[in-house]
């Protein structure tokens, strides 16, 4: 029972992006995908999410995705999103939208195409606005949202999907350390439900805060992956990143927080030291 | 825009430990970083603080909503009346009892036929007339929220991928090289070659992304403008100017019951099928790979629609010549009515767009009698401020 993925690749015209993935992410759990920026990450999650073709260029993807047991990829779209939730990231929209209605859009794989709002479509988006929060602002409109309410709304519209498995991407990029801990919170709220959640992160001390496992790419492939004390470990952030990590206790909790120095010097111009 | 960032304080419910911040894991114990707890416990989760501004009103305003059944209800009873409105003003004084009468007669019902002049008026020159300005009008607003959604461009309207270009040049070919064929074929002709090259450039640069298919529109509506302007600086000669410039501006002088024909059937058939697209267009709010992941065929559906946008439109032009503004302001006009879903958007911007063109044609028609306006000089001089006004409003809410 998991998401389980086997030879999974991807090529955008001549360029690999991915190739050679093998990862397992276990049901119920909230599972990091980490990485240096190009690493892959949000190729992986379009590849899972099997939204590889709406991509511009000439997208060629391999592989095997399978959830529990059933193959994603050669289900239909519809059936697909009734399992699979995603949030991009930084998903933006000129459409005037209210809260309410950007809920909804999670409905959508679960009506026919012409049927207005159910009454069990109703249901679920005010489920998901109050899970993460936003029941007061329900009708106001979405670009009135500052962006970590903006980041419930997406959620919350994954959630009004009613997903299996939850993929996001970059949950926490450009908002408050608050509200980075709120978007996180929210989806370890979601896992208590029984939803997986595969994150893509680059904060490695939130993905040591809030994840169970942890999956590393560098150059398009796994590197290492595992319950997240295995994984993040000077041993492998240190040649992943090309930095010098330590591990700090954190008090009042039994997660480590991460210390960073560059680990040689770096390739960068010199900066004056600080304090003159 | 002021906003509050402050979180309320949390209600303390049962089974919420008011104490704990948001996402701190269990407490167990220091420094342990060899046995992190699997999972935070349900019962244990502490509440990330809900937001609400119900007693925030500076700044934006709730959208406030009338139920749809009765907006569209409403929109069709006022259609409806236009038309009939419509056809009693003019130079000859026609009465809505006049209207009913000929057309009771015509329709086999009606047992006391007008005169036959007065009926002349009514069913060969207002009726058809009015019923075309309708067509259009509800084709071309359909067509520009359609085109609104799928390539999520604001400023997108139905002539986005050249098809007016191209439909002028082919009426222009027909008016002044006088080509050998009646003027609504060429047109349509001359919009779906322009379609053809669109998407052709559009999938040459790569695939028929928004972007890529807006700007290849640009380059073949350029190029089109281009050979028009040389068809009439070359061959151009007196009167033709005049009937060139009303056409291209869009004029609904012309129409006969063959107008009606074209462009009602290209609205009941492909109209009707864009207006019930609206699910899959909602998916399209936060772009292709959302909508990919809610499960929508993204290649063929943008296929499908940007196909039966030209085919709409291409009617559309071939009878009316291109009137602008319809497609562009109705569909954001309706908005501001009735939000963004597409259920109830795309049949109210159709309602909306017909009873607009019908009126702005009746004034085309009348304010300057005996003279007549091309109608796409009205729409332009209401259209420009009212988008001008709508842009205003849209910088107000973000």
């Amino acid at each position: 029972m998991s998401l389980e993925v086997r030879g999974g690749g991807v090529r955008i015209g001549d360029t690999v992006v991915l190739d050679g993935i093998d990862l397992t992410v276990p049901a119920g759990t909230v599972t990091g995908l980490l990485g240096p920026n190009g690493s892959g990450k949000s190729t992986l999650l379009r590849l899972v999410a099997g939204v590889g073709g709406a991509l511009p260029g000439r997208v060629t993807t391999t592989g095997d995705v399978r959830w529990h047991g059933a193959d994603l990829l050669a289900m239909r779209p519809r059936d697909r999103a009734r399992r699979v939730a995603l949030v991009e990231q930084d998903a933006r929209t000129e459409v005037e939208l209210s809260v309410r209605d950007a809920v909804l859009l999670g409905r959508i794989p679960h009506r026919s195409r012409w049927a207005a709002d159910s009454d069990a479509d109703r249901t679920a988006a005010q489920a998901a606005l109050d899970a993460v929060g936003l029941t007061g602002l329900a009708d106001r409109p979405l670009a009135s949202l500052s962006g970590g309410e903006r980041q419930r709304v997406h959620l919350a519209r994954a959630l009004a999907q009613r997903p299996e498995l939850l993929l996001l991407d970059e949950p926490t990029n450009h908002l408050d350390i608050q509200a980075q801990l709120a978007a996180l919170h929210l989806v370890r709220a979601a896992t208590s439900g029984g939803t997986t959640a595969l994150v893509a992160l680059h904060d490695l001390n939130l993905a040591a805060a809030y994840c169970d496992h942890a999956v590393v790419l560098a150059g398009g492939a796994v590197v290492a992956a595992g319950p997240v004390a295995d994984v993040l470990v000077p041993a492998v952030v240190d040649a992943v990143y090309g930095v010098s990590t330590t591990l700090l206790p954190q008090p009042g909790t039994d997660r480590p927080v991460l210390a960073f120095r560059a680990a040689a010097p770096p390739d960068l111009p010199a900066v004056g030291a600080w304090g003159g | 825009m002021t906003r509050t960032a402050q979180p309320r304080p949390r209600p303390a419910g049962p089974g919420r430990p008011d104490d704990a911040g948001p996402g701190r894991p269990d407490d167990a114990g220091p420094g342990a970083l060899d046995r992190l707890p699997a999972v935070v416990p349900d019962a244990s989760l502490p509440a990330v603080p809900a937001v609400d501004r119900r007693a925030d009103r500076t700044g934006t305003r709730r959208t406030a909503r009338v139920p749809s059944p009765a907006l569209l209800l409403g929109a069709l009873v006022l259609l409806v009346v236009s038309v009939v409105l419509a056809i009693t003003i003019g130079p000859a004084q026609i009465s809505p009892v006049d209207v009913w009468r000929s057309v009771a007669a015509h329709a086999g019902l009606g047992s006391t036929p007008l005169p036959a002049l007065r009926d002349a008026i009514v069913f060969d020159m207002r009726l058809p007339r009015v019923l075309t300005a309708g067509a259009v009008g509800a084709g071309l607003a359909l067509a520009g929220a359609v085109m609104q959604s799928l390539t999520r461009n604001p400023l997108a309207d139905p002539y986005l991928l050249g098809l007016s270009s191209g439909a002028s040049l082919g009426a222009v070919g027909v008016l002044v090289l006088g080509l050998g064929v009646v003027l609504p074929v060429a047109a349509f002709v001359g919009a779906t070659l322009a379609l053809l090259a669109t998407l052709a450039l559009a999938g040459s640069l790569g695939t028929t992304s928004p972007t890529r298919t807006v700007l290849a529109g640009l380059a073949v509506a350029q190029l089109c403008a281009a050979a028009t302007s040389f068809v009439i600086f070359w061959s151009a000669t007196g009167d033709s100017y005049r009937e060139i410039l009303s056409w291209l501006m869009g004029s609904l002088g012309g129409t006969t019951w063959t107008s009606v024909a074209i462009a009602g059937s290209a609205l009941l058939l492909v109209g009707t099928a864009l207006a019930t697209a609206g699910g899959t267009l909602d998916a399209f709010a936060f772009g292709d790979t959302s909508a990919a992941a809610l499960g929508v065929d993204v290649r063929r559906t943008r296929l499908l629609l940007l196909t039966g946008v030209a085919v709409l439109t291409g009617a559309m032009v071939a009878v009316s010549g291109s009137i602008g503004f319809v497609g562009l302001v109705l569909p954001h006009a309706t908005r501001l009515l009735v939000g963004a879903r597409h259920r109830v958007l795309l049949p109210l911007s159709a309602l909306a767009g017909a009873t607009f063109l019908i009126w702005a044609d009746t004034a085309a028609r009348t304010i300057f009698d005996p003279r007549e306006l091309p109608v796409g000089i009205l729409t332009a001089v209401i259209g420009a401020p009212v988008f001008a006004w709508i842009l205003r409003r849209r910088r107000a809410v973000s």
